[in-house]
């Protein structure tokens, strides 16, 4: 028995801020895990990882990581996938300072 | 305090231009990241979660005004005006961009600060007792010897590629600030009749094997440092593992081989090389001494400082932060950085430079890093407390814990390290604003509580009275406690309590595990860490798991 695929998002860490990123539908990086392209087929994941992986200079680290669809687009499953959408828990700092701007 | 010297100047000069290009060539697309991450990692370069990191390394733990002001101006520039101290003496910066760091590491190179990390498989950053040339209780300062140490194994042809990182840890006195039994090799200086020479100990580590240093020599005369560490490193380099990375470092090769055969080779091997060594390093020794030369003490009468203490809430400071110091009239200042629900081991930029400033007005202007992520001041004349006391509280420095429950030691964990399985930070702060609201933290007296938030143990959890480690347990931070780990002379790694607990669970049932100690003790001076090698793990577990016990009971 095979086990379901689960959807995944590209993710990565931005190269020159080191902040985490997320692949697009339109090819682009956004810093918002709501607007990665969420990819529901394994070999489609398998395809935009390689193409992430040939952006060396605009990314570092690309892997796919586990997420699910919401109200607003794509959401992280795994805890640490949440912690990277925010920053840390100590100080308002990373994205939870962008974000009210 | 010790001086880089030209030499040292200009090597650092020249590597931080290299890097400079390097990083240049990263950006522009022509380093790839597996060319990079080696060259970056080389110079104190992380990436962690939301963020590069830079790691500046304080050797021995020292630093001197001078040094601590322009950490603060770094922080400002380039970061988000503060550092966060660590356990390894180093200070870490959360937020650089790519593009700044080479500038970062030219303003330390200004101070003599760098963050080479000596990476790779080879001896490491020597650290050192954080009150060292201070304490009452030293025999003699052991700074010099960590630098002799740092000189000779630096570029150390045969030990370029060992099997594995190789840490040294040197203590001056027999009271161990420097956890010398968790390092590859622990040096603790001792007395026999009217001769200093050291205890050296092997293979201790943490990390996901923990095991405490064995003593493989009781007594090496100083003089012999060298070939002596020179012999353990070379038993080390030809029998280490290395088909292995989890069973690299020497801890794992004592184990394997036993102490006794493994003091047997090292004997031999330092029969063999002692007659090579011709005194020359003894001549270097002597010169590196003279650079830690201590001050000329400015006596002051004590009467303000007696004065002082009628003061509760000096007093209590005063209880709890200072230790003895050589010179009667003056005293060791642990400045805590860990006000009750802050982050342990941050500091602003504005207290670095308060912390700068007070060090050049009442301490000689010089400062210490200890692996506890607190700051030391170490030389203050006794009748300048009251004032330096003052203007510590001024800038939110006057917490009054040291070594008590809330001075706990947190890895940066799952809010800032990429190899996290869980977070510390937040449950350090949780844990001593609990404890802050209790009122508990003076009745409960002496404790210490570490938090990694994975295996890698950077936060010592195994040697903490109690260790909690963070891990993910299917998707959700589960925290396991260890209860009766010791980081001194008589070291030993803490005993699994139980199954781990849910996030919001875990203070609560620290709780229940101080309750229980109050109530069991024999008395104030029965601490913790006592009263857990008195009974043993039962009431503790009782206490942590009470629907077990009950069940048990029934
Ligand atoms: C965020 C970046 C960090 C990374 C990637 C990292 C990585 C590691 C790893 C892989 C180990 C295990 C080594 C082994 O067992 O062979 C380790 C051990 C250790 N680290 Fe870290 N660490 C980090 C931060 C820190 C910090 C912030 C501190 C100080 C607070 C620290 C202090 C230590 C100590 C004391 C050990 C255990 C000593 C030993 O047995 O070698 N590390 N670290
Ligand atoms: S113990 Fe683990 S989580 Fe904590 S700093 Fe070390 S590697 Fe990171």
């Amino acid at each position: 028995m095979s086990r379901a695929f689960k959807p995944k998002v590209v993710t990565a860490n931005d190269l020159l801020s080191g902040e985490a990123v997320y692949q697009t539908e339109a090819d682009t990086w956004s810093p918002l895990h709501s607007q990665a392209e969420l990819l529901t087929d394994e070999a489609d994941a398998q395809l935009r990882l390689l193409h992430a992986q040939g952006q060396p200079d605009r990314v570092v680290g690309p892997y796919l990581a586990d997420a699910e669809p919401g109200a607003d687009g794509p959401e992280p499953v795994h805890f640490r996938e949440a912690f990277r959408t925010r920053g840390p828990s100590n100080y308002a700092h990373g994205k939870q300072e962008t974000a009210q701007s | 305090m010790y001086r880089y010297t030209d030499f040292d100047d200009a090597f650092l000069r020249e590597r931080n231009r290299q890097f400079r290009g390097q990083v240049e060539r990263r950006i522009d697309g022509s380093l790839t990241e597996d060319e990079f991450k080696p060259l970056r990692l080389m110079n104190g370069l992380y990436l962690q979660l939301h963020a590069y990191m830079l790691r500046v390394a304080i050797p021995y733990g020292t630093v001197s005004s001078a040094q601590m002001r322009q950490l603060a101006v770094i922080a400002e520039r380039w970061d988000k005006g503060y550092g966060h101290f660590t356990t390894r003496q180093n200070i870490q910066f959360n937020w650089p961009k790519l593009r700044n760091v080479p500038d970062m590491l030219d303003a330390l190179a200004e101070v003599g600060l760098h963050a080479i990390q000596t990476s790779g498989n080879t001896v490491r950053n020597v650290t050192a007792d954080h009150f060292a040339a201070a304490a009452e209780d030293e025999i003699e300062d052991p700074r010099p010897y960590a630098e002799l140490l740092r000189q000779w194994s630096t570029d150390h042809p045969e030990f370029q590629f060992l099997p594995r990182k190789f840490k040294i840890a040197i203590t001056g006195s027999s009271n161990d600030r420097a956890v010398t039994k968790a390092h590859d090799i622990g040096l603790r200086m001792v007395r026999r009749g009217d001769e200093t020479g050291f205890e050296v100990i092997v293979g201790g580590g943490l990390g996901r094997t923990p095991m405490i240093g064995k003593v493989v020599r009781d007594f090496l005369p100083k003089a012999d440092l060298l070939p002596y560490v020179e012999a353990i490193l070379a038993v080390y380099n030809l029998l280490g593992r290395r088909d292995n990375k989890y069973k690299a470092r020497i801890k794992i090769t004592v184990h394997e081989e036993g102490l006794e055969r493994i003091r047997e080779l090292v004997e031999a091997e330092f029969a063999r090389i002692r007659q090579a060594y011709t005194g020359a390093n003894q001549a270097l020794l002597a010169d590196i001494a003279q650079s830690f030369a201590p001050p000329v003490w400015q006596a002051k009468p004590v009467a303000a400082y007696e004065e002082a203490r009628r003061d509760p809430v000096f007093r209590a400071w005063a209880d709890t932060n200072l230790t003895a110091h050589k010179q009667g009239d003056h005293a060791i200042v642990t400045i805590s950085l860990k006000a009750h629900g802050a982050t342990p081991g941050d500091a602003t930029a504005d207290q670095m430079r308060v912390m700068a400033d007070l060090a050049d007005e009442y301490g000689y202007g010089e400062l210490r890093i200890s692996h506890e992520q607190n700051v030391v001041l170490p030389h203050v004349a006794r009748a300048d407390l009251p004032a330096l006391h003052a203007r510590l509280q001024q800038a939110g420095l006057g917490t009054a814990n040291i070594g008590l429950l809330s001075d706990i030691i947190a890895c940066p964990g799952m809010d800032y390290c990429a190899l996290a399985t869980a977070r510390s930070i937040p449950v350090a702060q949780e844990i001593a604003t609990r404890f802050e609201e209790l009122k508990l933290e003076h009745e409960i007296g002496p404790l210490k509580i570490k938090i990694s938030g994975c295996i890698n143990a950077c936060g010592h959890h195994h040697v903490g009275h109690i260790g909690i480690l963070g891990l993910d347990r299917a998707g959700v931070e589960n925290y396991q406690i260890t209860l009766g780990g010791d980081g001194t002379e008589d070291a030993a790694i803490g005993e699994r309590a139980g199954p781990g607990f849910a996030y919001d669970e875990i203070v609560p049932a620290l709780e229940r595990l101080l309750l229980a100690y109050l109530d069991i003790r024999e008395g104030e001076e029965e601490t913790f860490l006592m009263a857990y090698r008195r009974l043993g793990v039962a009431p503790f577990k009782a206490a942590l798991y009470p629907a077990e016990a009950k069940r048990d009971a029934a």
